[in-house]
């Protein structure tokens, strides 16, 4: 129980009136500052509360006056930015590509808009710049599986490779050794025949009768391949699964079926386009 | 005054009582709001159980700790939809047991990566990130490629996620083995399973090895991600909470 309340000689201020064995408690209050500012913030709270979502209920919750929600905020979001991009993207979707190249303006913002969208989406697969790894094409070479004319660039970027879209570019390479189209050693002798294709290593009759029967259909006679089947040109020197004796070997055995994704599923028509101009311009473009 | 200090300090049932009522404000203010938890999920079309083989896909995802790095919420930003396309919808979660949010990108979302990227490419990325992105900081996974599937159990899993709320029928607990095993084969049919799991990707994802691997089972679940809802069908004003 507090007994005295006194004045402390030393800081001036009263004491509590608590006293235990001689020792006395100075009553010394929260600053003003810290008081104002907590009361602030129930004050905040309380309009916070009234404005904004907040309480939840039996049946979902309180809207707050202002109706805010994330996904209209959104909606709106993306409505000024399409807006302010109307101008380009507008007519990047209805010009033809040749017009928008004539335009500066319009080719320009198109390979800009296409090389933030290759970085999003492509760069996974085909590098940064376009460099390409093993199994996935380099873009900025003009050696091309699927053709290098914009309008092909731009089919194979909508529809892809072997996948499930029904305008996808679907052909396959048949597993000749897996599934014992032909025996190991007849492998092997197709495996000389592509490599001195391109200058390496000598061929065999075996192996040029076995390729005129079995692989020019699609790579053609001449091994110079077919852009309609997606089969590679053999004689370049260029590899998209390695050059070497086993590598070549692997990819007759087991055959090399590469996919892309049907990127209409996910980009809009103009993205698309711009992407086109963007892999069109990286060097090898036809 | 039954509620001063010196009274309520020197009345233990008296505080005991209080305490109580004290307590269960706190409790039912944290409670009720889970038992509306329904009305937060929209009503949409598509979602369904994982199939056996995306489900023990996803044990590995979270075995590995996948989620540590790799959030699978795409937020309603301009920025996020942009990158990863269209906003997680709770629904989209509905059957994630745990879930798999995370709450830290080193690496990208994952919520809508399903049928981005080629099986191959996901078999060279997970063998080894730096093949196919040089840039990449992730840890190569090789050994995934290796590991046979441990898979005899796959009929339990799926009966422990039932009582848990994941809508698992008798008939695809009876056949989850079957189902997991045609999900991985190309050759076999795919007509039942497709039935029970629409959507379900068929395929031998990592081809290097005749046996259901590790990887098999992280790939199908991986492109399945972000799928199963046909997002762009569905008109803005449902997705409006």
């Amino acid at each position: 129980m507090p007994t005295k309340i006194e004045k402390d000689a030393i800081t001036g201020r009263d004491t509590t009136g608590h006293e235990w064995d001689g020792v006395k408690e100075l009553n010394t209050p929260l600053p003003t500052w810290w008081v104002y500012t907590f009361y602030a913030c129930i004050v905040f709270a309380v309009v916070y509360a009234v404005l904004y979502p907040s309480w939840p209920w039996l049946s979902g919750h309180t809207t707050g006056l202002l109706g805010y929600t994330n996904r209209t905020q959104l909606t709106q979001d993306l409505g000024e930015q399409a807006k302010g991009r109307f101008k380009f993207v507008d007519r990047i979707r209805t010009a033809s590509f040749e017009d928008i190249r004539k335009d500066p303006e319009l080719f320009n913002f198109a390979l800009a808009g296409g090389r933030s969208a290759f970085q999003t989406s492509c760069v996974q697969c085909h590098g940064a710049g376009g460099a390409g790894s093993k199994g996935f094409p380099t873009l900025v070479d003009d050696d091309w599986l699927w053709g290098g004319k914009i309008d092909q660039i731009y089919r194979t970027i909508q529809f892809g490779i072997r996948n499930t879209n029904d305008n996808s570019r679907q052909t396959m390479m048949p597993r000749f050794g897996a599934d014992q189209l032909m025996t190991a050693a007849q492998v092997a002798a197709v495996t000389d025949h592509v490599l001195s294709l391109s200058g390496k290593g000598k061929s065999t009759p075996e192996g040029a009768k076995l390729f005129q029967d079995q692989c020019a259909a699609c790579h053609q006679a001449t091994g110079k391949g077919n852009q309609e089947m997606g089969a590679p040109d053999l004689t370049d020197g260029i590899w998209l699964y390695g050059g070497d004796r086993d590598s070549v070997y692997r990819t007759i055995f087991y055959a090399r079926n590469g996919s892309m994704p049907a990127w209409s599923e996910r980009l809009d028509p103009a993205t698309m386009k711009m992407l086109a101009l963007y892999v069109h311009a990286l060097g090898g473009g036809k | 005054m039954i509620f001063r200090h010196a009274t309520i300090e020197k009345n233990v049932i008296l505080m005991l009582v209080l305490t109580l009522i004290t307590v269960s404000i706190g409790g039912i203010v944290q409670i009720i709001p889970l038992f509306t938890i329904e009305s937060t999920i929209e009503r949409v079309e598509g979602m369904r159980p994982y199939t056996p083989l995306e489900q023990m896909g996803r044990n590995i995802y979270t075995r590995e700790g996948c989620y540590l790095c790799h959030s699978q919420q795409i937020r309603p930003f301009k920025d996020e939809v942009e990158r990863y396309g269209h906003y997680s919808l709770a629904a989209e979660s509905m059957y994630d047991h745990p879930f798999q949010w995370g709450s830290k990108r080193t690496g990208p979302d994952l919520a809508r990566v399903g049928g981005r990227y080629s099986n191959d490419w996901h078999v060279a990325h997970l063998v080894s990130p730096r093949a196919v992105v040089p840039e990449s900081v992730m840890p190569a996974y090789p050994f995934l490629a290796e590991r046979p599937l441990k898979y005899d159990d796959v009929a339990d899993h799926l009966k422990a996620l039932r009582m848990t709320g994941v809508p698992y029928s008798n008939e695809m607990i009876a056949k989850a083995r079957a189902d997991l095993e045609a999900q991985v084969n190309p050759d076999a049919d795919p007509t039942d399973l497709l039935k029970r799991y629409p959507k379900a990707v068929v395929g031998k994802f990592n081809g290097e090895s005749p046996q259901v691997t590790e990887l098999d089972a992280l790939i199908a679940y991986l492109q399945m991600l972000g799928t199963l809802v046909p997002i762009s069908n569905i008109p803005p004003e449902r997705l409006r909470q």
